[in-house]
């Protein structure tokens, strides 16, 4: 044991968890840092204002150049990094933006995962390398308009035609559809053809389309969208073969979700760094607001908040290289972190007081896209209920 | 084509500046980074290197950073951006090096290396005395082309860009030459992911005073030609003037800037 005490106070660190990264981890985080500095960060209060990313295709290829899309895949042009990696990227994103970490979830964890994992030799040689550079752009369609958490009740169809697949339904909330080249789109064949299978769907393809999805209030700078399939007509191979039942649909959301670990606390952290520097400049009754206990109270809640929810995702990035997380772990995960880093968005906002609610600092935007963040990849109810049954052995939600 | 970048590990400009006891920069325990101004010519480095390896030439990158042990990171950064390999000269004499002792420490280490073109940044972040390509150059008897903003290279010359406030210069030097070049020459890429794994295994030699032949009486503080008397602080930022527009705000202003001889 050591009497003596590391020497500087870093407000950003104050539990010296960088001890715990290696060298090359933390050159990950610079690298992804960097370029989110120089392609993000200048426009994306833009971006969000405005409600659109038309940089989107730029931005893909900026983030393939560095190795960020499928980074935790093997082969087929993905850079091979492990989930800590992944996870210090994901926390970098979002710390600039929840859509633009979304962008790269859906693409890496969601659209090029499935493909990686389920998909034949020939879909994977055909699509990862160019998801991988970000030449091409991936979408992943499992909600409906009528199914969001029960995603077994979905209504979409996959009807065999000869040696053709005919689907036909309809997706909804899908990030990245209206840009995309290949969807990932998943659909009930049956319980003859096993149930709900997975398709690798050009989107070029007579019958598909993807309206954008207009008036969100959240994840403004993140394209979502509608997927039509009127009688999309595909030829056998299109068919994912190494996967049968919400298995497959599943297996990918536990990546992203994982990700999203990681990810919402750099929201967090962002929003938590903008109340600290703006409590010590900004004086009320003759003082910096800093100086006031309660706002000493709510910044070091927030930054224990942010050093709890960091070495939880640390722990579990760890296992996840090791030995591998349990759905019920990740669900630990995204349920603490999201909902912390919520309340510490929140807790931000009010330290900024009127300023908090403009777009000239970033936390409102951050405290805007969690709400999505606490919807999508399961619900936070979800979430809860999956270690409730986790804890009982009684699933409560159905 | 072999190329050699000096490139120097200096403390982050965004954390506090400490000195030490003998007013030299603090370098323990603080957070270190590749000098900004050195990823210009390690980024015109691998340019080069990458375009002559396109054309069938053989070529190399080696980096070359004299510092304390933490200083490998900008070593490993170099090479995780994508030069070949590192040369560090770290020995616990050279704390205190002035420019003079650097530049002899290089050109010993360069004196062991083979190359082409020596690459330097225009300054290091922290010292800012932007003498050590001079010197270097001088000490190796190479030609020094300095402050490039845009270098071009044939077999046996190189060619630079130097702009001035009203003119640009074209300086050419037969090869081998020392060529230090400014932050307005390229935009340095980011390491990638590939990158960093990459440089794990690339080799970096760690060379101490006596690999070079240097005896710790030619380098470090005690050896300095020059010595800090003093470090303060520089004392905190006055408050504006505020200038409120009362029909006569031009003026006022105008006044302001003229008192400061500005205008
Ligand atoms: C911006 C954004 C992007 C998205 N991107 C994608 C994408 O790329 N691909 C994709 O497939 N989907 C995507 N989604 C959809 C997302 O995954 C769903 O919204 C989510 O699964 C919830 O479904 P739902 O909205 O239909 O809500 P519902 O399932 O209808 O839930 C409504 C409420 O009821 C609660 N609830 C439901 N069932 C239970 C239960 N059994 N017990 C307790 N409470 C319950 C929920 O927790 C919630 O509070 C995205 C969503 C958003 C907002």
């Amino acid at each position: 044991m050591k009497t003596t005490s590391s020497r500087t106070t870093n407000p950003q660190d104050l539990a010296d968890l960088d001890s715990l990264l290696t060298a090359e981890e933390k050159a990950v985080r610079e690298a992804v840092r960097q370029v989110c500095d120089d392609a993000v960060e200048p426009s994306i209060a833009q971006w969000y204002e405005s409600g659109e990313l038309p940089a989107a295709r730029e931005l893909a290829r900026e983030f393939g150049k560095v190795g960020l899309l499928g980074m935790h895949l093997e082969g087929y042009g993905c850079a091979g990094m492990s989930a800590v990696d992944y996870g210090l990227a994901c926390l970098e994103l979002e710390a600039s933006d929840s859509g633009i970490r979304s962008l790269v979830s859906v693409q890496g964890s969601l659209a090029m995962f499935a493909i990686w994992r389920w998909g034949s030799e020939e879909q994977k040689t055909e699509w990862l390398p160019q998801l991988a550079t970000g030449e091409a752009i991936g979408c992943f369609g499992l909600t409906e308009p009528d199914f969001g958490s029960d995603p077994g009740s979905m209504r979409t169809t996959a009807r065999r035609d000869g040696g053709d697949w005919v689907l036909d339904g309809a997706k909804m909330w899908i990030t990245n559809g209206s840009i995309a080249d290949v969807a990932v789109v998943w659909a009930n064949a049956g319980e003859e053809n096993g149930g709900i299978r997975g398709f690798v769907v050009p989107t070029s393809v007579p019958g598909f389309s993807a309206p954008k999805i207009k008036h969100k209030m959240s994840l403004r700078a993140s394209i979502t969208s509608e997927l039509v399939l009127e009688g999309v007509r595909l030829p056998g191979s299109a068919i994912l073969p190494e996967v049968r039942g919400l298995k497959g649909p599943l297996s990918c959301l536990n990546e992203a979700r994982y990700g999203i670990v990681w990810g919402a606390l750099g929201a967090g952290r962002s929003a938590f760094e903008a109340a600290r520097r703006y409590s010590m400049e900004r004086e009320q009754f003759g003082r910096p607001i800093a100086g006031f206990q309660l706002t000493q109270a709510k910044l070091a809640n927030m930054a224990v908040e942010l050093i709890n929810g960091q070495l939880l995702a640390l722990h579990l990035g760890r296992r996840k290289d090791e030995v591998g997380l349990r759905p019920d772990q990740v669900s630990l995960g995204k349920y603490n972190n999201v909902t912390k880093a919520l309340e510490i968005c929140r807790t931000a906002r009010t330290i900024l007081g009127a300023n908090g609610i403009s777009g000239e600092f970033p936390v409102m935007r951050h405290a805007n896209n969690l709400e999505s963040v606490l919807t999508y990849e399961g619900t936070v109810e979800m979430h809860t209920l999956m270690i409730g049954q986790a804890l009982t052995g009684i699933p409560a939600y159905r | 084509m072999k190329i050699v970048v000096c490139v120097k590990h200096v403390p982050d400009a965004q954390g506090d500046r400490r000195f030490t006891d003998d007013h030299t920069v603090d370098r323990e325990g603080v957070d270190g980074l590749l000098s900004e101004l050195d990823e210009y010519a390690v980024e015109e480095a691998l340019t080069i290197a990458e375009a002559r390896s396109a054309s069938g030439e053989d070529s190399t990158v080696t980096v070359l950073c004299m510092g304390p042990e933490g200083a490998t990171d900008a070593v490993r950064k170099a090479l995780q951006m994508g030069a070949d390999a590192g040369v560090h000269v770290c020995d616990d004499a050279l704390a205190g090096s002035d420019a003079l002792a650097t530049s002899k420490v290089l050109a010993a280490a360069l004196r062991t290396l083979e190359f082409d073109l020596v690459l330097t940044g225009m300054a290091s972040t922290d010292g800012l005395m932007s003498v050590v390509p001079a010197m270097l150059a001088q000490r190796l008897g190479l030609p020094q082309v300095t402050l490039a903003g845009k270098v071009e290279l044939d077999g046996t010359t190189v060619r630079i860009e130097r702009d001035g406030d009203s003119a640009t210069e074209v300086i050419e030097a037969p090869l081998p030459a020392l060529v230090s070049v400014t932050d307005q020459i390229n935009d340095p890429r980011y390491p990638s992911f590939k990158g960093i794994m990459a440089a794990k295994k690339k080799p970096v030699n760690t060379l101490s005073l006596a690999d070079l032949g240097l005896s710790p009486d030619d380098v470090g503080l005690s050896a300095a030609w020059s010595v800090v008397e003093a470090v303060a602080a520089r004392p905190p930022r006055q408050a504006g003037q505020r200038i409120t527009d009362e029909g006569d705000g031009g003026t006022r202003l105008v006044e302001f800037l003229a008192g400061a001889k500005i205008v």
